[in-house]
């Protein structure tokens, strides 16, 4: 019973320290696997927490991050929209919806209000507060008459290919807003001008800056980062 | 010779031993994770509380690769360290051991004269039950600090969906350092731990592996302080000092 015991041990112990070799390995197959599961797994979990009741609260006498705001984008140098090339820049709502709109920053602006102050969670471990004012993604989604094919939902940029798709229970959520303002003025550049994703339920990677495209869809279609080996979901 | 004593059930000693692979791997890739902002002032704010804000930890302690790589590990590992808790604290609510660990009266004048032991003040071992006071202050701080450490990583994790769990540690930024610094005092603990395991009671080692451990040569036996008496021969114990049936 004993040496049984102790042979079980042995080798528990040295499957457990393959097991950590192997995830030493560069490239290792096995643990690849064992974490594409779990991500499965904690998606399943992220959503199943997931409330529209659970909000982001910021002290009304907490301070903004404003010019300590980080500043973040792919392109090398500062994606500006280039209107005599491009035209007019508008955003484009489109996809699984009755009434596709095309709405230019004044047909934005037009639409009900939010200004929020709330917490940006970026992926690194910063969190840097800012007040921000748009249109919720929720509103879009009622004007344009988003259909029941509309389950997860697509955001792209001009900012080089930027784009990240989103589960629509986080895309509906109160404080997942279309922003083009920010802190009382109008988003600059360096933010993501002229309107941007902003919300505090989904990790900075998720927050597409210099919005194009709100695309509504039956399946998801990862992302920027999510491509790249970053969790799709990205919660928070 | 009865002085062979089983003393570590098989849970004990498999939890101990999953919890090394856990807390290794949460450890390390928590620090990669860090490593992305190795700091806990917020952009434009100051932290004082660290005066090495900004500094990060040496990479070979890390683990994961890179930032998406080490989130990977830490999301995964943290199930296994939550159920392998919760089979800990289980087992110690259901067998009593949970007696062996939480402090009671009289623990902090054992942990003095164990301290006093230590320091020559003092030349015989304190009497003691399975574990002397020190031991006991360690392993039961040690889960204590792993529930700090579970609750201020969900605080993290979600500072949303979980918001009222965040609230606890006041908000996102005191959140994280709580965990950092809940991980910290525990990798010290650990530390400490297995540099007493070698230096004080190297028998144990065959106890937290096959359960066995023999009382003759218990640090209490052996009088043994760090480093002194190490391998002591095996003196009388109470075990032997009993009288024989009649």
């Amino acid at each position: 019973m004993t040496v049984d015991r102790r042979r079980f041990l042995t080798i528990s112990a040295a499957s457990l320290g393959g097991t950590l070799l192997a995830a030493c390995d560069a490239d290792p197959k096995s643990a690849r696997k064992l974490l594409a599961f779990a991500e499965r797994g904690n998606r399943r979990v992220e959503e199943g927490l997931f409330r529209h009741t659970a909000m982001n609260h910021v002290s009304p006498s907490a301070p903004v991050a404003g010019q300590s705001f980080p500043k973040y984008m792919i392109s090398k140098t500062t994606p500006i929209w280039d209107t005599a090339a491009r035209g007019v820049w508008r955003l484009e709502v489109s996809g699984a919806v009755r009434r596709p709109l095309s709405l230019t920053l004044d047909d934005l602006m037009k639409l009900p209000r939010i200004t929020q102050k709330v917490d940006h969670f970026c992926v690194e471990g910063w969190n840097a507060r800012a007040t921000w004012s748009g249109v919720r993604v929720s509103d879009l989604a009622r004007a344009a008459e988003a259909t029941d094919d509309a389950q997860y939902v697509d955001f792209t940029s001009f900012d080089e290919d930027y784009h990240e798709s989103w589960d629509m229970a986080s895309a509906m959520h109160p404080q997942t807003l279309v922003a083009y303002g920010m802190d009382g003025y109008l988003l600059t550049p360096a933010h993501g001008a002229p309107a941007r994703l902003h919300s505090p339920v989904k990790l900075g990677y998720k927050n597409t800056k210099y919005l194009t495209r709100v695309v509504f869809m039956p399946a998801q279609n990862g992302g920027y980062w999510s491509d790249q080996g970053y969790e799709w979901y990205g919660g928070t | 010779m009865a002085t062979l004593v089983k003393r570590n059930h098989w849970v004990v000693r498999l939890t101990h031993w999953v919890n090394v692979l856990a807390i290794v791997i949460m450890a390390g890739s928590g620090m990669r994770i860090f490593n992305a902002h190795p700091a806990f002032a917020r952009p434009g704010e100051h932290f004082p509380l660290n005066p090495w804000d900004g500094t990060p930890i040496p990479s070979w302690l890390t683990f994961g690769g890179w930032l998406a790589g080490a989130r990977h590990w830490h999301f995964a590992m943290m199930w296994l360290l939550v159920a392998n808790g919760l089979v800990y604290l289980g087992f110690l609510f259901l067998h009593g051991e949970w007696r062996d660990i939480v402090p009671r009266r009289g623990d902090a004048r054992d942990a003095w004269e164990m301290l006093k032991f230590y320091l020559f003040v003092r030349p015989d071992h304190p009497a003691q039950a399975k574990h002397n006071a020190l031991q006991k202050s360690a392993y039961f701080a040690m889960p204590v600090l792993g529930i700090i450490i579970v609750l201020s990583g969900l605080a993290i994790w979600k500072p949303v969906t979980l918001g009222f769990i965040t609230k606890l540690f006041v908000n996102y930024k005191w959140a994280r350092f709580v965990h950092f610094v809940a991980m910290a005092l525990l990798l010290l603990l650990a530390l400490v731990h297995v540099f007493m395991v070698f230096a004080v009671d190297p028998y144990s080692l065959r106890a937290i592996v096959t359960g066995w451990y023999d009382r003759a040569r218990s640090p209490e036996a052996r009088n043994a302080r760090p480093f002194y008496h190490l391998f002591g021969p095996a003196r009388a114990t109470d075990a032997e000092r009993e009288l024989p049936p009649v």
